[in-house]
């Protein structure tokens, strides 16, 4: 499935970051964990239903402006893919 | 490498209480159920979540028997939510109206397990010993109003196999982003009524290609776990990730246990949470060290490039069917006690021939419900 550019990603029912103060950064989602750090922790803070992910992708171009553009693009949509395909993201219109 | 140390924990099941509304015929309860009068108090839950999350666990599945049966619910979650902890609940929907999951979700429920015996009130009847299905569908409806994390639970074997499609539907037709497809494991009161349950080898494959198919088409929509009855396996499933590697189980009176069916293994004594912190027993009880890594391994796990994936399998099981809890698990191919399983499934295979499988003609065996516990 691919990504549109102009959905607004947000973290689905049961998924979310646990509290600032523990540590590592995770991602809690039903029976599942993923920990979080770099730049996978910059995209889920970012997956609040109010950014697009045109706009997720242009904050991260310039966080790491010493990047390829393309390339944290492409990084950008397989991680969004991939927690799609976990069922933790819901992309609203 | 030989190593017995312990990795962190990353789940605790909190089996709150054995007191259920169902009396299912594979309930994975043990045989001998927990008293109510002997169930640990708030305080005690509250205190053993905290030392759960000190130790590294990320989330608590409350289970049961009926979680929801437990007056003081709300305050389990509140304190399992306070220690940090993500918080699943595995119901059956039965002790419950709309005011009460509003109630769940404001105390800080993550995750919402809604277990079904079947797609249709009859089949659920006859596994439940009860009427609920009715209710289930009810709580279905209740779910779409609140933010809460849905999967449906769907234990599956041979009286049900015939309504994937419909189980499927109902779930598509829910705020579900979650199903589960478990063949029945064989423990506790499935073991007693294995011969009922036991699904052919074609209707195994049939559903696995129906679950494959499915989660091509709701990728994005729905995640569709499966797991498989392992009789039919050729490798065993890694049983709790290895034993003593990622879970701890605590019973309804306090027992820390490596897995639900531990119990069965004779000579094996388990700590209480009330006698010792959780991390004591998970670093150094005699329970959780008994099969952690490699050193009680037998031939042919002990050299098995396979050991370090499936840990040999599954404890309970090398009991159960070997009579020996440190034998290879026999649904292995490689054990030498295969041969007994494969004698358990040829029974199931000529039963079938003999009387072609129509589950709904199929006559009702004589099922040994769970009952309640005093």
């Amino acid at each position: 499935m691919s990504i549109d550019l102009n959905a607004h990603p947000r973290l689905s029912p049961g998924c979310r970051m646990n509290e600032k103060t523990q540590q590592p950064r995770t991602l809690l989602m039903p029976e599942r964990a993923l920990r979080l750090h770099g730049p996978s922790l910059e995209i889920v803070e970012r997956c609040d239903g109010k950014r697009s992910v045109q706009q997720i992708i242009a904050e991260l171009q310039e966080l790491y402006s010493k990047a390829e553009p393309t390339k944290v693009e492409q990084d950008i949509l397989g991680y969004l893919a991939l927690l799609q395909k976990e069922r933790a993201l819901d992309f609203e219109p | 490498m030989t190593s017995t140390s312990a990795n962190d924990p990353l789940a605790l099941i909190a089996e709150l209480t054995h007191r259920c509304p169902l009396h299912c015929v594979y309930c994975s309860n043990p045989l001998a159920l927990t008293q109510r009068t002997t169930e640990l108090s708030t305080a005690d839950w509250s205190r053993v979540f905290q030392e759960a999350a000190a130790l590294g666990v990320l989330q608590a599945d409350f289970t049961g028997g009926e979680p929801l049966t437990r007056p003081d619910i709300l305050d389990l979650i509140r304190a399992a939510r306070a220690a940090g902890l993500y918080v699943n609940l595995i119901t059956s929907g039965m002790p419950l109206d709309e005011s009460r999951l509003e109630a769940l979700t404001q105390a800080g429920l993550d995750h919402f397990q809604l277990s079904f015996q079947g797609a249709r009130e009859e089949t659920a009847q006859e596994i439940s010993g009860t009427k609920a299905h009715a209710q289930k569908l009810r709580v279905l409806e209740w779910l779409k109003h609140h933010r809460l994390a849905v999967t449906l639970n769907f234990v599956i074997h041979r009286r049900n196999l015939d309504q994937l499609p419909e189980m499927l539907a109902l779930a598509e037709s829910s705020s579900a982003t979650r199903v589960e497809f478990a063949h029945v494991q064989y423990y506790g009161w499935a073991f007693a009524n294995r011969d009922s349950l036991l699904p052919t080898r074609e209707q195994l494959m049939q559903s696995v290609d129906f679950f494959k198919k499915s989660q091509e088409r709701l990728t994005g929509k729905i995640r569709i776990e499966y797991v498989v009855p392992d009789y039919y396996a050729k490798y065993p499933k890694p049983c709790m990730g290895g034993w003593g590697r990622k879970l701890m189980l605590i019973t309804p009176n306090g027992d820390a246990l490596p897995c639900h069916a531990a119990r069965v293994i004779p000579h094996l004594s388990f700590e209480n949470v009330k006698d010792h912190s959780l991390q004591e027993i998970w670093e150094s009880s005699e329970a959780f060290q008994k099969f952690r890594g490699e050193s009680w391994m037998q031939d042919p796990c002990k050299t098995c490039d396979r050991r370090t994936q499936d840990f040999g399998g599954c404890r309970c099981q090398a009991f159960l069917l070997a009579a020996d809890a440190a034998a290879t698990d026999p649904v292995c191919s490689l054990a030498p006690q295969r041969p007994k399983v494969d004698a358990i499934l040829a029974t199931v295979a000529q039963a079938s021939a003999c009387a072609p499988t129509n589950i709904s003609t199929e006559s009702k065996p004589a099922w040994l419900y769970r009952p309640n516990p005093a």
